[in-house]
């Protein structure tokens, strides 16, 4: 380990690489932000993204990708500001119930054999209408517990930190360690032997979604924790987000390989990607693009670092 | 049910027939008012998504992977700039076409670029360009919404015959991709390539000419696409285009085009846009909330999608 790295490293050391970089150039654009404060303010809103990220990636982890992150998210965060708060039973009963959804969605989509990318165009519309139903303008309130959970203060480093160190360290031995993990990665990598092994794919894809669910429960759960009201369109963005997350963090869309540290380290560079921006002082305009810039040359950085792994192997 | 099976055999059967049973149980509720309304309105605004989802199409037909997320932002950028061309002289009209392709071709090159020289994703690649040609689009539009010339309003707004101009252009260009998809050379290698990209290698098929030409055939139709749509509707929306991601996604499918590549069919597209335009249209008729509406679309994908998954099932 001390000479040779594993590919897993190397895969990993790519967005560890571009997240220090730009972390950087912010110190130096904005050295103020160098503080406890300063980065709990960067990084706050990376703790729903790194979860819907980590959701996104167990979908992804199974060949599959679910396109409805975004509305389902929304879904969650309306539900949290709306029934958690005010009758908790019944809050925790639906969210209950929308996880039990993702799972079903893994059992249809593996039994009928269905194209997840359309199984899951199809639910968002029905997650979006479903909160519009709940509130058909913003509203709601944060239940305190959830207030609290993420403005709390930890010593030595801001709960941002505390909070996306401890997702990928979960998500980590959940995915990596555990004999569910490596299920689930083996569905992705060649179904057909795991299959031959005596496992149920079933159970496997269905679990993964159901696991899926839960992170995004999470996410939309920690979004209200932040913002403290909800609306139906709050988190429309996370399914592109999420998506590129777990690209950016050295996962692929086929073949079960994926990193759950990595999925993490990408939400956190995605975030920081706009904070970035506008310490530049980049117009408005141009934001967006901007962010797609960086999108494209944080891959070509893994291009060229591949490349090298490569060469590296072939001595 | 099995010998139902092999009379529609054809895949675009169904997506015709639900765009039949829809358009009836509208009629139904109508009591056979506003039935030449309805079906023009329903063939003027499936043209928009038939022309976006033949471009998707071909791309998806190249196999699993292959997308492409930039079609909204390049109608945006394609309509807002054409139409700041023409600035409401009839004289510019052919002009302002031909701009709006190029933007097309130039989006399709920097898509096909960054997908082959920087092996990145199609997703990825494609929504990255589609945040920088979204900002181009933002930096154009500046908030103001130009005209287009009077002759081409006209046009776009208007039938010949009983049927929309705009129907008109969409099935021409449908009888285009058809003869390209059916009778050359080029429709045969892009399903060769979507079944098997090694072989159609080792057959000696330029792959990568191919997925070149496919990609800018894909960013021109999204930019013929959304010329014709600003001139229809008055005016370029920075958020015209929105919609039309799902949707081209959407349509494909439902038309029965496989999710995996190498198999793909024309008719299928008009009565997927057809029966998505006629279902919100429907349930609008039925005087139902946009979160019912929104519910009830989803429910509709997800069921035409099991009933046509069974059908590849069965075979």
């Amino acid at each position: 380990m001390t000479f040779r790295l594993s590919s897993d490293a190397v895969r990993l050391a790519i967005p560890a690489l571009s997240l220090t970089l730009l972390l950087s150039a912010v110190f130096w654009l904005q050295p103020r932000a160098m503080s406890y404060i300063g980065l709990n303010l960067l990084f706050n809103l990376a703790v729903p993204i790194a979860l819907a990220t980590i959701a996104q990636m167990l979908v992804m982890a199974v060949n599959d990708l679910d396109l409805s992150m975004g509305a389902f998210v929304s879904f969650v965060a309306c539900v949290t500001a709306t029934f958690l708060r005010d009758a908790p039973a019944i809050g925790i009963l639906i969210l209950a119930g929308a996880v039990a959804a993702y799972a079903a969605l893994g059992v249809v989509i593996h039994l009928r054999n269905l194209p997840s990318i359309v199984v899951t165009l199809g639910m968002s519309f029905v997650w979006g209408g479903v909160a519009v139903l709940l509130l058909p303008a913003p509203g709601g309130q944060a239940p305190d517990w959830v207030r609290w959970l993420m403005t709390v203060k930890p010593p030595l480093a801001p709960m941002a930190i505390v909070a996306s160190i401890i997702i990928a360290v979960i998500a980590h031995f959940i995915v990596k360690r555990s004999s569910l993990g490596v299920l689930i990665r083996g569905v992705g990598g060649n179904q057909r032997s795991v299959e031959r092994a005596g496992w149920s794919i079933v159970a496997a894809r269905a679990t993964a979604y159901a696991l899926a669910g839960l992170f995004a429960v999470l996410a939309g759960i920690a979004l209200v924790g932040l913002t403290t009201s909800a609306d139906a369109n709050i988190a429309l963005r996370y399914t592109l987000l999420s998506i590129a997350g777990v690209i950016l963090g050295g996962g692929e869309f086929i073949g079960g390989r994926v990193s759950p540290i990595g999925a993490v380290i990408g939400a956190l560079t995605l975030t920081l990607a706009g904070s970035f921006l506008s310490f530049l002082r980049i117009s408005p305009d141009w934001q967006i693009g901007a962010q797609g810039a960086i999108l494209i040359i944080v891959l070509a950085l893994r291009l060229m670092l591949n490349r090298l792994e490569k060469r590296e192997k072939r001595r | 049910m099995n010998t139902l099976v092999r009379q529609f055999g054809k895949p675009w059967v169904w997506s015709w027939l639900a765009a039949f049973i829809v358009w009836f149980l509208t009629i139904l509720v109508t009591g056979g008012a506003g039935t030449l309304g309805l079906s023009q309105a329903a063939f003027t605004f499936a043209a928009f998504s038939v022309i976006v989802g033949i471009g998707q199409m071909f791309v998806i037909t190249l196999g699993p992977g292959n997308i492409d997320l930039s079609v909204p932002a390049t109608m945006t950028l394609a309509g807002t700039v054409a139409l700041k061309l023409m600035n409401v002289e009839n004289g510019m009209i052919l002009p302002g076409l031909l701009l709006a392709v190029f933007i097309g071709l130039g989006v399709g090159l920097c898509n096909y670029t960054l997908i082959k020289a920087l092996r990145i994703p199609p997703i990825i690649a494609t929504l990255s360009m589609s945040f920088i040609v979204q900002s181009g689009a933002i930096w154009t539009n500046r908030g103001l919404r130009i005209k287009p010339p009077s002759v081409l309003a006209d046009f776009t707004t208007s039938s010949t015959l009983g049927v929309p101009n705009v129907a008109i252009v969409a099935f021409l260009i449908s009888i285009l991709a058809w003869i390209l998809l059916e009778k050359t050379i080029y429709g045969r290698w892009i399903s060769a390539i979507g079944q098997s990209m090694p072989a159609a290698r080792m057959a000696g098929i330029p792959v990568d000419g191919t997925r070149f030409v496919t990609y800018l055939f894909c960013a021109v139709l999204a930019s013929i696409s959304g010329y014709l749509l600003a001139c229809f509707s008055g005016g370029a929306a920075l958020n015209m285009g929105a919609e039309y991601l799902l949707m081209s996604i959407a349509v494909v499918v439902i038309g029965g085009t496989a999710v995996a590549g190498g198999d793909s069919n024309v008719p299928g597209i008009w009565g997927a846009s057809l029966f998505m335009f006629l279902v919100v249209s429907m349930l609008n008729t039925y005087g139902l909330g946009a979160g019912i509406r929104l519910i009830m679309t989803g429910l509709i994908i997800i069921s035409v999608i099991m009933l046509a998954g069974g059908r590849r099932g069965m075979r």
